[in-house]
């Protein structure tokens, strides 16, 4: 099977179902690049190149350039998806949801059901998040819990280049408008990725690995960082379940609950900010279901309370790492 | 074009019904049995149908909080209305919206909206649909003088503009955004600032249904034909508050009387078609009979309907989850 990066795999992921489905759209900013400058076509192919090529197979009708509108061309894609088109929208920037955050939270979330159903919202919202890029506060944050908060919205965060694809084409096939979160440092990522169109699931999360002494839940980027640690630990006679919940809402809460009711030990890996987040709603789902499996009380890692740094040591200091997840698995094991 | 009699007889019988739905929910909203908040249209009836005897099946609308008007002009059924406005089961929106959320996506009505400037960044999407698969329709957003000056509507203009969308917007002023008077929080000329935008258009009297539907047509063909968005200011007036319960004392003691008395559309267009003879003033008493009569079954039927069962609060939430 070919070796793909994260960014070919979503690209692959929109051009298959780009040619299967012609009422899928692509829209955003600069997701070809160029439009009405004298130079280069496609010049950019989103800001990070996930859409390069698709304005030259599909035209500028398919593949469309916005002005810098979040509030506008969000809004769109909602007011479309509801007539009868698939768009797939790209927020640049999870952070610039601030700017559009209505058409997300009172539109697309809310149409069917303030309709009594007689609405779908088939919208997909690619879009950006997480430290690592010395992007600082405005560019860096993981924001998906927010999003995962709002009944009415999906929210997938893919953890490799092969979930990205699978879980990209069950988004923009899915009926309900899904918040695709993308991380930043994860495009040059590269795996074995087919050739040909699949799908994977929302709300079966996948067990990375499995163990009898530790559940590790980890979110997106984290999924990589747990594996690494259950693999050296299960060196030294520590074994993990690694578990990636792929999309937190749907959340897949019975693989969770039934991993911790067999190890008795969790750990939760989020890079987001901690105060209601992905990571404490999932400890407060095993406090209120698996309280009697736990053998010790329930761990998180996960980014101090600040925003995200610029200085490469502070936000160094800032993301969850190996170290620190290995700390954790750790002191949750020294309670017997 | 000439509107023939039976066009003007269905224009005079939507502006009846949207002034005899209103009135009455006033009444009935007084009386304690309407859950929530409502926002009424009366006043400014001939905004909706002069622009929405332009469209057809093909074309959608988003409206604003005060939605009903728009609702009753695109072809939504009154009774089930009602039973919206109750919260009851056969409400237009299976009693999940209510009066601020209003919608029928069959009918291309695409919702009244509870945020002031919803409306057009879903309308771009309506127009962008129509022009991606070509189905020769338009997409109309109205918005209210609070709504023009909202980001929304500024950023949905020049999006329009840049995409050459077909896609209108309607500003109805009907001088107050809340209690606060369009004349001071409109800086510069809506006209101007729409042409600025790229979206020309032009300013009609909101009470001349007549002026409306005229403008409306030229606006609509023009979009129509493919030539971008274009642009209406109708100035009007509301004669409620801006919900009920809104005391209204911002307003100048009589301004609405004198409105009613001098300006009123139902007044104006009964006044224009019988002493043209274009129609007689009895086919118009009996569409004012008929539309009691349609009104007062829909409040009676609304008020009998049963309540939505328990269990629906968990339903229609996702398509699938």
């Amino acid at each position: 099977m070919p070796k793909k990066s994260f960014r070919q795999a979503l690209n692959e992921a929109l051009r298959q179902e780009m040619r299967r489905d012609p009422r899928v759209i692509v829209m955003g900013e600069d997701v070809a690049g160029g439009m009405g400058a004298p130079g280069e076509q496609d010049a950019w192919g989103g800001v990070l190149g996930v859409t390069k090529g698709l304005m030259p197979e599909f035209g500028r009708e398919r593949v469309l350039d916005t002005p810098i509108s979040e509030s506008a061309f969000i809004g769109a894609a909602v007011g479309a998806a509801a007539t009868g088109l698939r768009p797939v929208a790209e927020l640049m920037f999870i952070d610039f949801m601030g700017v559009c955050f209505d058409q997300i939270l009172n539109q697309a979330a809310k149409l069917r059901y303030m309709f009594g159903g007689k609405a779908k919202v088939p919208l997909v919202i690619r879009t950006m998040y997480g430290a690592g890029f010395r992007a600082a506060s405005q560019h860096s944050q993981s924001l998906y819990s927010l999003f995962t908060h709002i009944p009415g919205l999906k929210v997938a965060i893919p953890s490799s280049p092969y979930e990205a694809k699978g879980l990209l084409i069950q988004a923009i096939r899915d009926d309900d408008p899904v918040i695709f979160c993308e991380h930043k440092v994860m495009y040059d990522d590269q795996e074995e990725v087919p050739d040909e169109s699949y799908t994977i699931p929302f709300g079966e999360a996948n067990t990375t690995r499995e163990g009898d002494d530790v559940t590790i839940v980890a979110i997106g980027r984290m999924v990589k960082f747990s594996n690494e640690v259950a693999d050296k630990l299960a060196k030294e006679g520590i074994s993990c379940t690694v578990i990636d919940p792929r999309t937190t809402s749907p959340l897949d809460s019975e693989t969770i609950l039934e991993s911790v009711s067999e190890t008795g030990r969790l750990v939760v890996v989020d890079e987001a900010t901690p105060r209601c987040s992905v990571a404490t709603d999932i400890a407060a789902l095993v406090a209120e279901h698996a309280f009697d499996a736990l053998k010790a009380p329930i761990k998180l890692v996960t980014a101090p309370h600040t925003p995200v740094p610029f200085s490469p040591v502070l936000e160094d200091a800032f993301i969850p790492n190996p170290q620190k997840i290995e700390a954790a698995v750790r002191a949750v094991m020294e309670r017997a | 074009m000439e509107l023939n009699r039976e066009q003007l007889l269905a224009a005079y019988h939507q502006m009846r019904t949207i002034r005899e739905f209103e009135d009455r929910v006033h009444r009935e909203f007084a009386s304690g049995e309407i859950p929530g908040f409502v926002h009424l249209y009366a006043g400014e009836e001939a905004c909706a149908v002069g622009v929405c005897m332009n469209l057809t099946e093909v074309d959608y609308i988003a409206s604003t909080h005060r939605g009903h008007g728009h609702c009753i002009a695109k072809g939504c059924d009154v009774k089930a209305m009602m039973k919206e406005i109750y919260g009851r089961k056969g409400g237009l929106c299976a009693g999940k919206g209510g009066s601020m959320h209003i919608a029928d996506m069959s009918k291309g009505m695409m919702g009244a909206n509870g945020i002031v400037g919803g409306g057009p960044p879903l309308i771009c999407g309506a127009a962008l649909t129509a022009k991606t698969l070509k189905t020769g329709g338009v997409a109309v957003a109205f918005v209210g003088d609070g709504g023009f000056n909202q980001g929304t509507t500024l950023e949905s203009m020049n999006l329009a503009a840049v995409w050459k969308l077909p896609a209108v917007f309607v500003l109805e002023d009907n001088g107050y955004a809340e209690s606060t008077a369009s004349s001071w929080s409109i800086g510069g000329d809506p006209l101007e600032r729409a042409r600025g935008l790229g979206v020309p258009g032009e300013r009609v009297d909101g009470h001349d249904f007549f002026a409306v539907y005229e403008a409306a047509r030229r606006a609509i063909s023009r979009t129509r034909a493919g030539e971008g968005p274009s642009f209406l200011h109708l100035k009007v007036n509301r004669y409620y508050g801006h919900f009920e319960g809104d005391a209204t004392t911002y307003r100048a003691p009589n301004e609405v009387e004198k409105i009613k008395s001098e300006r009123d559309c139902l007044m104006l267009f009964r006044k224009r078609v019988v002493e043209s003879g274009l129609l007689k003033a009895e086919q118009l008493d009996e569409i004012d009979r008929e539309v009691a009569a349609l009104i007062d079954a829909a409040v009676a039927e609304a008020k009998a309907a049963p309540m939505p069962s328990p269990e629906e609060l968990m339903t229609d939430v996702y398509a699938s989850y």
